[in-house]
């Protein structure tokens, strides 16, 4: 057995200097439903864990003149649990909220979600939606990025080898604007999504969308910025012709494998069909209807 | 005595008591396989083969056996070569030569996860680090998963000594086909001449697991002179016992076998695998040694059922009236002959009266784990088709599908096909029971479906043993030889109570082992109710004779003289004399003046277990975009004779009808090119969660079976047959789209879906 | 390979051990402690039979390193029962038979407690989706369903005659 180590740093300083000075492979532990199991099945075979949870910082969500700032290692029920977030970004609180069970919910976070880099994260098109921003930290300092460049492949991430995220910031929401999340899965919980979808929209007064962002997930290596999804958006409501557009903008830039999770086929039908869904729910929520996503 | 024609007041069997383990249950005190330790325990662990199909050139454990903390490092050459001999093994046909190579490759690995060596070690992270170190040269073979592949005559062959039995002319070329089932009723082809309308279908289903909870586990040790101890959780401790004997060349009588508690078979643990290999390391170490499999290697390593391919075509007249009924069956064995092809060719037709029958099945070995038993094994497959094309036949006759099972039900004096005439059955009652339930009866949904089905099991009886002990306070002890998996303990303790008629309370069962009651055959095929409740009740009777004979010489009065009622001894009417009734208590305190201690021992071969029959209604609503099926209603109605706990029958009908349900929409083994399984773990191995079903009402008919003294047939495997049809008929009557290939899942329905909205091509 | 020593509270109780970085919580409750009622049916989090509570939280133990366990409280479903007083959802699962082969009913008794200490009234759905963590393969979940509304019942109305 390889030998592995273990370090709780107490300050982002120290987390950087193990991080960097590390001889062999080092791998960050915040909730570990991840990082478990692949140590479990051999997939990674680190030789030290390092415990971020203890970082000033990481855990907790505050509101910053209108900004949401949560800590990275925040545990998915604390999430779900905060009503201002709930209120203001539902999309994102689901998409967190559908990871796994209540059990993993316990100790998931979304940085852990975002940096596990699988295409299938159920967080990260919510997050890109959203126009969400990772605040990274290494020795050169103090960075932003958005969260869909910080993907980059299956299990891949463009953080340096000494870089780690501190939080994730979603920016004050214009009026009216909306965001939802949904997933198809073959059973009701537990599954890894099949397609994941990701929506955002800022309507006007009349309910005409004036901005939009669509992201999808689990149909490419990556998730995917649909431009052309939001394109078909701004400038409409959401009638038939527009909600026809959007499923075939959503259907043309999959790029999805076969695998035992679902089919090409069906994961580029799916995901115009989950296009249309989450639209839906967006521009309701952009309207103030309180809508259950499921 | 039969309680259900002398007795109709029962006062103990038909209530709900909390179940005696319970409580250990409920706290996490009760001991599980892998819950036990033993000082100086070892951990064991397997090594595994990454091929599907390969022979193994070489073995060098040279390394693994350096290295510190390792004290014994095994492969096949550490166990005697056995001899073929075919049994029935736990549930299901097996040859003892393939049970011993299935539990360690000998010559050739025949599927990915065949285990080929084992270590035993100070620690798990040292015999993980063992297993590592051991060498395996292989040299691989093509192999072939799919059942009819397998059937080609041109299929790589995985036993070059496998010929097809039961074909002519006598075969001479080895084959994957390693035996043809056949059954005629009647004159097939005339059959169907006469019949005005016609079903087919080919229905393919894949392999599903257990999916048993609890990994198989276990923990032994053997002393230099070669008496051992097996803790273990199995269906069968008698079965463990009895094979490692076999497997390892040892006497019976130095194998102590004792039953953990299970954490769920289903008939995947009426086998062993990891139990000879503990014993041989522990006996070569001089220390107890622990095995516990991971999730993974459940799934890679022990049998789950077969996948198969069933072709039936189905002949009628337009009153309904089936004159020709026909099924090919192609099951998957796995890697050695054994599949469960023979029932599912009992089966399928069995609740029919029919007049033309063929049947014919096929024992398909291929290079994947060694089926296991998985409750009513063959059945479910075979149904699914049957009833499919039933449901097909009452469409294309605008019938009622209840009114044509109804018109075409088995009932007694009805003759199988298979041969048994029926006696004493319940199926039309079920399907009464059906037609009139609430379920039946509420108005759909728009957009929901509904469909029904039935299902058979012969249910078996067999070998079994009981123990009743009068303790000093005039409680008493039961003990058993049949592992409780479902709550068999407590409808143990209800029959005694009742027969001793005390409270059942003061009736404390447990499971003994293997030194400590007579011989009890595995618990499956529903008999455990049926046939250890036949030996308790039994021993119990023969209890409450002496006790009656103590009383009588308590009285000096002639002991039939004496009755037995609510748990005392009464003199039996005037002439016999004015005494005061004598409790069980006051006679066991006199236990030891007049004549010692109170005790009776029954061991039987029980015959006469009955069928169950079962009929289930299931609503679904299917999303069309995404082919989803949501299960939103279901009920399951079935014979049970009489039920002894009420609450453990509803159990293991929900049960049932929950991995029936798993089975339908989701679960399925999933390989790749290299014949390797890609979903081993619960993760993708999709199991139904608490979210994906409604609550399943249970409506329990008692019919009861005249050679039970209670009345009691098996109950827990008819209710996994009829759900796939079930579900399968209710997304026909939805989307008008008949499923013929298994798992349901949403992929497949949309894709259904799509092809029928396809405008049809110009003929 | 050096060990950590790690302090923590485990149902109630101050409790230490050592144990190796890759060690899970679970493998130390387990193998270490020897409080084996949380079980191991997968080791990779999709099964629930290790559940337990840690600082009020429903989680996997099989998910957790055993150092990771530092300051924090446990609870398992040996620190459900108080004493011989069994939990109002430890006795419901009794009186409705909500358990048959009884392995994954510690990480049941575990979940169900999570959630009632958060909601007293569930809905059926809500408990459903509460519990899907949880696999049962034996009871098909209708009982288990039915015991926990009735534990949450029994749970509201002490509250409001407390």
């Amino acid at each position: 057995m390889p030998s592995l180590s273990y370090a709780s740093p107490t300050t982002a300083n120290d987390a950087i200097a193990l991080l960097a000075g590390a001889s062999g492979q080092a791998k960050l532990l915040a909730g570990g439903t991840d990082l478990l199991v692949q140590l479990r099945s051999g997939r990674v075979r680190p030789d030290l864990i390092i415990d971020t949870k203890k970082i000033p910082g990481i855990i907790g969500i505050r509101e910053e003149n209108g900004d949401f700032i949560i800590g990275a290692a925040t545990p998915g029920a604390v999430i779900e649990a905060h009503p201002q977030l709930k209120q203001v970004w539902p999309g994102v609180v689901e998409a967190m909220d559908l990871i796994g069970s209540t059990q993993i919910q316990g100790r998931a976070s979304l940085v852990g979600n975002l940096c596990n880099a699988s295409p299938a994260a159920d967080s990260v098109p919510a997050m890109i939606a959203a126009g969400g921003v990772a605040v990274i930290l290494g020795s050169k300092g103090r960075r932003e990025a958005p969260v869909e460049a910080i993907v980059v492949g299956p299990g891949r991430t463009s953080l340096a080898k000494d870089e780690f995220i501190l939080e994730i910031r979603l920016p004050k929401p214009p009026p009216r604007t909306g965001d939802a999340y949904l997933r198809f899965i073959p059973r009701t919980e537990m599954d890894i999504a099949v397609v994941g979808c990701g929506v955002c929209v800022t309507l006007d007064a009349a309910g005409v969308c004036t901005a939009a962002k669509v992201s999808l997930g689990a149909v490419a290596p990556t998730q995917l910025v649909v431009k052309d999804a939001a394109d078909a958006l701004i400038g409409h409501t959401l009638d038939d012709a527009t909600l026809a557009k959007l499923d075939a903008a959503a259907r043309a830039v999959c790029r999805p494998i076969t695998d035992k999770r679902g089919t090409i086929e069906y994961r580029t039908k799916v995901a115009g069909v989950l296009a249309r869904r989450t639209a839906a729910i967006a521009f309701q929520r952009a309207q103030g209807v309180q809508v259950k996503a499921h | 005595m039969n309680y259900i024609v002398s007795k109709p007041e029962l006062k103990a069997v038909g209530t709900r008591p909390v179940r005696p383990d319970g409580v250990d249950k409920v706290t996490g005190r009760a001991t599980f396989g892998a819950d036990m330790v033993l000082p100086g325990m070892l951990w064991g662990k397997v090594k595994r083969s990454p091929h599907a199909h390969a022979r193994i050139v070489s073995i060098d454990t040279s390394k693994a056996e350096k290295l510190p903390g390792v004290k014994s490092v095994i492969t096949a050459a550490d166990l005697p070569e056995i001899a073929s001999e075919e049994a029935f093994v736990g549930e299901g046909p097996m040859n003892f030569r393939d049970l011993s190579r299935n539990c360690i490759a000998r010559d050739k690995v025949l599927y990915e996860g065949h285990a080929i060596a084992a270590v035993a070690a100070t620690s798990q992270a040292i015999a993980d680090q063992a297993l590592e170190l051991i060498d395996v040269q292989y040299d691989v073979l093509p192999h072939v998963i799919d059942v009819e592949e397998a059937m080609e005559p041109d299929a790589p062959i995985l036993h070059d000594d496998l010929f097809t039995a039961n074909v002519e002319p006598t075969p001479t070329k080895p084959s994957n086909i390693a035996k043809r089932v056949y059954f005629a009723k009647g004159d097939i082809e005339a059959g169907f001449r006469e019949a005005e309308v016609v079903v087919e279908g080919r229905y393919t289903t894949k392999p599903v697991h257990q999916g048993y909870l609890e990994p198989h586990a276990c923990i032994v040790t053997v002393a230099a002179d070669g008496q051992a101890q097996v803790y273990s959780s199995s269906q069968g401790h008698f079965m463990v016992r009895a094979y490692c004997a076999k497997l390892l060349g040892w006497d019976i009588a130095n194998i102590r076998a004792v039953p953990l508690e299970i954490g769920g078979g289903f008939g995947g643990k009426t086998l062993i695998y990891l139990e000879p290999l503990a014993l041989t390391m522990s006996k070569r170490a001089g220390r107890p040694v622990k095995m516990m499999m991971t999730r993974e290697e459940v799934f890679r390593g022990t049998g789950p059922t077969s996948g198969a391919i069933v072709e039936v075509k189905i002949g009628a007249k337009r009153d309904g009236r089936i004159v020709a009924a026909k099924e090919i069956l192609k099951y998957q064995a796995g890697a050695f002959p054994g599949s469960p092809v023979q029932p599912g060719c009992m089966c399928g037709f069995a609740m029919y009266d029919l007049p033309n029958v063929e049947v014919t099945g096929y024992d398909v070995v291929s290079n994947r784990p060694k089926v296991a038993a998985y409750r009513a094994p063959g059945a479910p497959i075979s149904s699914y088709a049957v009833e499919s094309a039933l449901d097909d036949l009452a469409r294309k006759l605008r019938m009622d599908p209840i009114a044509l099972r109804e018109k075409n039900g088995v009932r007694d004096g009805s003759k199988t096909h298979y041969g048994p005439t029926h006696q004493n059955i319940g199926f039309l009652q079920t399907l009464a029971a059906a037609k009139n339930s609430d379920h039946w009866k509420a108005p759909l949904k728009p957009g929901q479906g509904r469909g029904i089905a039935c299902g058979f099991w012969f249910n078996i009886g067999g070998e079994s043993s009981g123990a009743v002990h009068i303790n000093e306070d005039g409680t008493a002890a039961v003990v058993s030889g049949s592992p409780d998996i479902g709550g068999s303990r407590a409808s143990m303790a209800l029959m005694a109570a009742e027969v001793l008629g005390i409270q059942v309370e003061k009736v404390r069962p447990i499971v003994g082992d293997t030194a400590s009651i007579g011989f009890t055959h595995v618990t499956g095929g529903s008999r455990v109710t049926f046939a250890t409740g036949m030996a308790v009740t039994q021993a119990s009777e023969r209890v409450v004779e002496q006790l009656k004979a103590r009383a009588a010489q308590i009285w000096e009065i002639p002991p039939e003289a004496v009755d037995w009622r609510d748990g005392a001894a009464y003199p039996a009417g005037s002439n016999a004399g004015a005494f005061e009734p004598l409790s069980l208590g006051e006679i066991a305190l006199r236990a030891a003046k007049t004549g010692g201690p109170i005790s009776s021992e029954v061991s039987l071969n029980a015959q006469g277990a009955g069928p169950g029959f079962g009929v289930h209604i299931c609503d679904v609503e299917v999303d069309s975009e995404t082919g989803g099926v949501k299960i939103v209603r279901y009920t399951a109605v079935q014979d049970v004779g009489k039920a002894i706990h009420p609450s453990y029958v509803e159990g293991q009908i929900q049960g049932g009808a929950a991995q029936g349900i798993g089975w339908a929409l989701n679960e399925e083994y999933i390989y790749n090119n290299k014949g390797q399984m890609e979903n081993p773990g619960f993760l993708d191995y999709r199991c139904p969660v608490a979210s994906d079903l409604p609550l399943i009402e249970t409506i329990i008919v008692e019919v009861p079976n005249p050679r039970h003294p209670f009345g009691a047939r098996g109950v827990g495997e008819v209710p996994i047959i009829p759900p796939m049809a079930a579900v399968g008929n209710a997304i026909c009557d939805a989307i008008g789209i008949r499923m013929t290939d298994l798992p349901m899942a949403p992929p497949k329905v949309r894709a259904a879906l799509d092809t029928q909205a396809l405008p049809k091509a110009a003929e | 390979m050096s060990k950590h020593h790690i302090s923590t509270t485990i149902n109630g109780e101050p409790v230490e051990f050592l144990c190796e970085p890759q060690e899970t919580l679970l493998d130390v409750l387990r193998n270490t402690l020897n409080l084996t009622g949380s079980k191991e049916g997968c080791a990779s989090g999709d099964c629930g039979a290790c559940s337990v509570i840690c600082d009020g939280r429903l989680v996997c133990s099989c998910l957790m390193l055993g150092v990771e366990a530092e300051g924090h409280s446990i609870v398992t479903v040996e620190g459900i029962a108080n004493g011989d007083e069994l939990h109002p959802v430890q006795r419901k699962f009794l009186e409705h038979a909500a358990l048959q082969c009884g392995f994954c009913t510690p990480g049941l008794i575990v979940a169900s407690k999570a959630l009632l200490d958060e909601n007293l009234n569930p809905t059926e759905e809500e408990a459903r989706y509460w519990l899907a963590g949880n696999l049962c393969r034996c009871t098909g979940y209708d009982k288990i369903i039915r015991a926990v509304m009735d534990a949450a019942a029994e749970m509201r109305e002490e509250a409001r005659a407390a």
